[in-house]
């Protein structure tokens, strides 16, 4: 099978991408991993001579949103092509056998890629009711992420559902639903790229990453890449100055909100969630929540449809804020919930245990400031 | 007689199983199942009711936008509040973008491989395919060189040996019948509809932050500020923007996806006699003109009895009500009563095989999805309910499209209660709203002129101000057909939520009489040459575009009679 396959860089020609582009856009995935531009020539280097792994990803308690977002992936030509590189062999929202040729085309994938075929997955994994909570061609979902991650070269939990278990896994979880790494403990190369859905810009950088070093990148604690999660919402805002100022969003609307100024006072969750939304921001940096005048609601972090809600209060026990005393004038009544959750939140962040250790004390320093 | 299994059925959202006797080389009769459940219904009790569009918006991230429209109205209705003619103008562009996008994405993504041979595009003269596409459109794409280019592209792509999502299908199949140049035409589109479809979507991170799951919903209003004069808000340059996309969508839609959509039917007219099924359909109606309690609505509700376009019935939201004699569902009452999604009941309780299994009993329960019906009967919903609702009400340029697209078929209008006729129906429905959209922008930009900042009813944001018990329904039309919800608040927090969803109204199992839904209805008589090859199965449920996640709900037990209801 393998005297078959292309590499990279002859497809990239046949695309018409020049090996310029190509390593421009390497340089740009290399800034997110913080390593030096130079870096990006290497691993363009290094991705032109893979061949064509295959992948396969699966849906479980899901919907469809991260797929949805793979289909908006920026840097058009390029990662498209990234995309296409990959041998997409299951997917069942873009395949075009169903039935028991999708079934024979899973099977054969996995069969003939031993140990080098990657798998993703979407959604959560229900455990209630022997699995009939979800049902593909009669199997249980856990049994297909049983068979289908035995001999995966690595896993990637893509969206908040298969990373922690999401909205079907939010109280009282009717379904028993779990993360991929709660439901098939011992999966190994097991990376969670969360968020509801996850950017795919975030999917693409993680791909090239370990097609590069054939590895995959340091992770938190909470097994999300270091160069996505590694640094809060906050931390990066575009209205930080605000933040830092007292200048608050009383209401929807106000002249603060027009402004463009903090929105914390109406439940912004950016303080206490990682991820890199400021920075990459939305379909080709168009936009990003914060930007169009909505609070974050924390969807990268685990159990955040328990722990984040309800949206529209705001955090207790963030540094910074209390700026002004009368800060809870305005229509904040109950945070209590909000702020012990929160204060548990930042217990769990601080208290990890990180892999990297340079990376650990990277952070520490960041933290500091 | 072969029973086929079609599981899992794929180019959908979600998980959907479709079981079929075949005898004769026509279906004799079919079940739809849908295999998962979640409980997101379950999940909102006791929570914020100014959240839950947050929580139901991720019932689907296909329809993205749809749960989270559906939720603040019903909350809105509700609580009294009232969004102002800014937040209606967002809401249109956002809901209209979504229907654009989506059905785009739908005929080229999801159901041109049903029709389209890959492989056979591979053999195509890229001339004669130049003279095909300059003989439909004046698309610029269409020369023989940029054809060949495709065609070398898709070639070294199979002799490459990883056909991906290519693999294993049907190609060579029987039913496929259109010419190797037509069939490379629609391969080039399939590639540009991909391209066109990440750009235009920027519409919707402009107004809401991101796309999938966008952002900038709230109870009452937008949370996207307007200010012509403000950096940080919608201002003049948003407007800019915002013509400048919808502009292409509609050079797209109009002069690739509306041309596709012909030349692809004018081989398939036999599927214009294939898959009609109900003949009764639902419309809630959509995309309100002005800020009254009754607004005119662009695409009008109604309800059609028996094909007859004639006679199209007021909608009575009275007139819905749930089964769930073959769901895994129990109600304390039996399972033969039905009961009105105001006063429903949920408690999940499956009695089927366990997996891993082969067969489901047909004869009991064998579905996650329940089975919606109006006035006790079996109702269509989607594109093809909303453009024969809107033709039958006079609806001026439904009828000039309709009419247009049905002469140069050269078929009459019996030809839209059918496979075909959905696929139509779908691309008159993009064409006819995404000229529309342009209205909606001159509207707000005029607002934003004339210094009407207001984007929300600050009233209504404090739970305080909101009655101590009190039940809102909110209705919408998704791009898959009609969609409500209904909550009950008590205390500020939700006690009950509910949604009845199109694709719960098409997909659904039997009824107690053992009437059929409209998927299960639609394919009878349908043919299949090869059992082992459900090729024709997969067309005829892939033109109602299913939506699986959207399907599966929950209702909880109230006892409250629905106090209000309203449109928009």
């Amino acid at each position: 099978m393998a005297s078959n396959q292309g590499r990279l860089g002859d497809e990239l020609k046949r695309r018409g991408v020049s090996r310029r582009d190509f390593v421009t856009f390497c340089a740009g995935v290399a800034t997110y991993f913080a390593l030096p531009k130079s870096a990006g020539a290497e691993m363009a280097k290094a991705v032109e001579k893979s061949l064509k792994p295959s992948l396969v990803w699966l849906e479980f308690q899901d919907c469809t949103g991260n797929t949805e977002s793979l289909l908006r992936s920026s840097r058009p030509s390029v990662a498209e092509v990234i995309l296409d590189y990959l041998s997409v062999d299951y997917h069942e929202t873009i395949m075009a056998a169903a039935g028991a040729q999708a079934d024979g085309a899973l099977a054969q994938a996995i069969k003939a890629n031993r140990d080098q075929y990657i798998v993703i997955i979407e959604g959560s994994i229900p455990t209630g009711a022997n699995g009939a909570y979800c049902t593909i061609g009669g199997k249980s979902a856990l049994q297909i992420a049983r068979e289908t991650c035995e001999h995966a070269a690595g896993v990637i939990a893509v969206g908040t559902c298969a990373a922690y278990g999401g909205i079907p896994a939010a109280a009282p979880n009717p379904t028993g639903a779990l993360g991929v790494s709660a439901a098939v403990p011992g999966i190994k190369n097991l990376v969670n790229l969360p968020a509801c859905p996850t950017n795919a810009e975030n999917l693409t950088a993680l791909i090239v990453y370990y097609l590069t070093y054939k590895r995959w990148p340091p992770l938190d604690a909470q097994g999300r890449p270091l160069f996505a999660h590694g640094k809060t919402i906050h931390d990066n805002c575009e209205r930080r100055a605000h933040f830092d100022a007292g200048q608050y969003v009383e209401m929807w609307g106000d002249e603060a909100h027009r402004n463009g100024e903090c929105l914390f006072k109406m439940g912004c969750k950016g303080p206490a969630t990682y991820n890199n939304c400021p920075v990459v921001r939305w379909n080709e940096g168009t936009n990003w929540p914060i930007g169009c005048g909505h609070p974050c609601v924390g969807c990268a972090e685990p159990a955040f449809w328990d722990r984040m809600t309800p949206f529209y209060k705001h955090l207790e026990g963030v540094a910074g804020y209390a700026v002004a005393s009368d800060v809870d004038k305005v229509g904040v009544a109950a945070t209590a919930a909000v702020g012990a959750a929160f204060v548990g939140h930042g217990l769990v962040q601080l208290g990890i245990h990180r892999r990297d250790h340079a990376k650990e004390a990277e952070t520490k320093e960041e933290e500091k400031k | 007689m072969t029973h086929v299994v079609v599981d899992p059925v794929t180019r959908i959202e979600g998980h959907l199983r479709i079981e079929a006797e075949v005898d004769g080389g026509a279906v004799k009769d079919a079940w739809s199942s849908s295999t998962m459940f979640r409980g997101i219904e379950m999940i909102l009790k006791g929570r914020d009711p100014r959240d839950a569009w947050v929580f139901t918006q991720r019932i689907c991230g296909v329809c993205t936008t749809v749960h989270a429209i559906a939720s603040v109205r019903a909350v809105e209705n509700a609580i009294g509040a009232k969004p102002p003619p800014n937040a209606r103008l967002l809401r249109n562009l956002i809901m209209s973008a979504q229907m654009v996008q989506d059905h785009v994405i739908h005929f080229y993504h999801l159901h041109a491989l049903d029709w389209v041979d890959v492989v056979s595009a591979l053999s195509a003269d890229p001339a004669k395919t130049s003279t095909l596409a300059e003989s439909i459109s004046d698309w610029p794409l269409s020369s023989r060189k940029y054809f060949a280019g495709v065609q070398s592209r898709i070639k070294t792509f199979v002799e490459r040996g990883q056909l991906g999502p290519f693999a294993n299908a049907y190609w060579g199949h029987p039913a496929y019948r259109l010419p190797p140049e037509a069939n490379l035409m629609a391969v080039a589109h399939y590639l540009e509809a991909l391209d066109w479809q990440r750009e235009f979507i920027k519409l919707h991170a402009v107004l809401g932050g991101k796309n999938p799951h966008l952002q900038s919903f709230l109870v009452g209003g937008m949370a996207t500020p307007i200010d012509p004069d403000k950096q940080a808000s919608l201002n003049i340059g948003t407007i800019a923007r915002l013509k400048e996309l919808i502009a292409k969508a509609n050079d797209f839609v109009a002069r690739v996806y509306i041309p596709d959509v012909l030349a692809v039917a004018s081989f398939y007219k036999d599927w214009a006699g294939i898959g009609g099924g109900l003949g009764n359909y639902l419309v809630y109606g959509e995309y309100p003109d002005d800020d009254g309690d009754k607004p005119q609505l662009f695409f009008p509700s109604g309800v059609i009895w028996n094909k007859n376009i004639a006679g199209v019935e007021e909608f009575d939201p009275g007139k819905i009500s749930e089964y769930i004699t073959h769901s895994w569902y129990e109600y304390g009452g039996g399972d033969g009563v039905p009961l009105h999604p105001s006063v429903g009941e949920t408690r999940p309780k499956y009695t089927g095989p366990t997996p891993p299994y082969d067969r489901l009993d047909t004869n009991a329960k064998y579905s996650w999805l329940k089975s919606p019906r109006y006035d006790n009967k079996a109702v269509e919903v989607g594109p093809l309910a909303r453009m024969l609702v809107a033709y039958g009400r006079g609806q001026p340029r439904v009828k000039a499209v309709v009419n247009d697209v049905l002469a140069k078929l050269g078929v009459g209008p019996e030809a839209l209660f059918s496979t075909l006729g959905r696929v139509a129906a779908r691309a008159v429905e993009t064409l006819i709203l995404a000229e529309k959209m342009g209205t909606w922008v001159d509207a707000l930009a005029e607002n934003m002129g004339k210094h009407d900042l207001r984007i929300h009813d600050n009233t209504k944001w404090d739970p305080k101000s909101w009655p101590k018990d009190t039940i809102g329904a909110g209705f919408h039309e998704a791009p898959r057909g009609a969609l409500g919800h209904w909550v009950h608040i008590q205390n500020g927090a939700i006690k009950n939520y509910q949604c009845v969803v199109p694709s719960t109204w098409n997909a659904g199992p039997r009824d107690p009489s053992g009437a059929r839904g409209a998927y299960e209805s639609s394919l009878l008589a349908t043919p299949v040459a090869n059992p082992e090859q459900p090729l024709e199965i997969l067309r005829t449920i892939h033109s109602f575009d299913p939506c699986m996640a959207c399907g599966v709900h929950v209702l909880d037990p109230t006892g409250h009679e629905l106090l209000q209801v309203r449109v928009a």
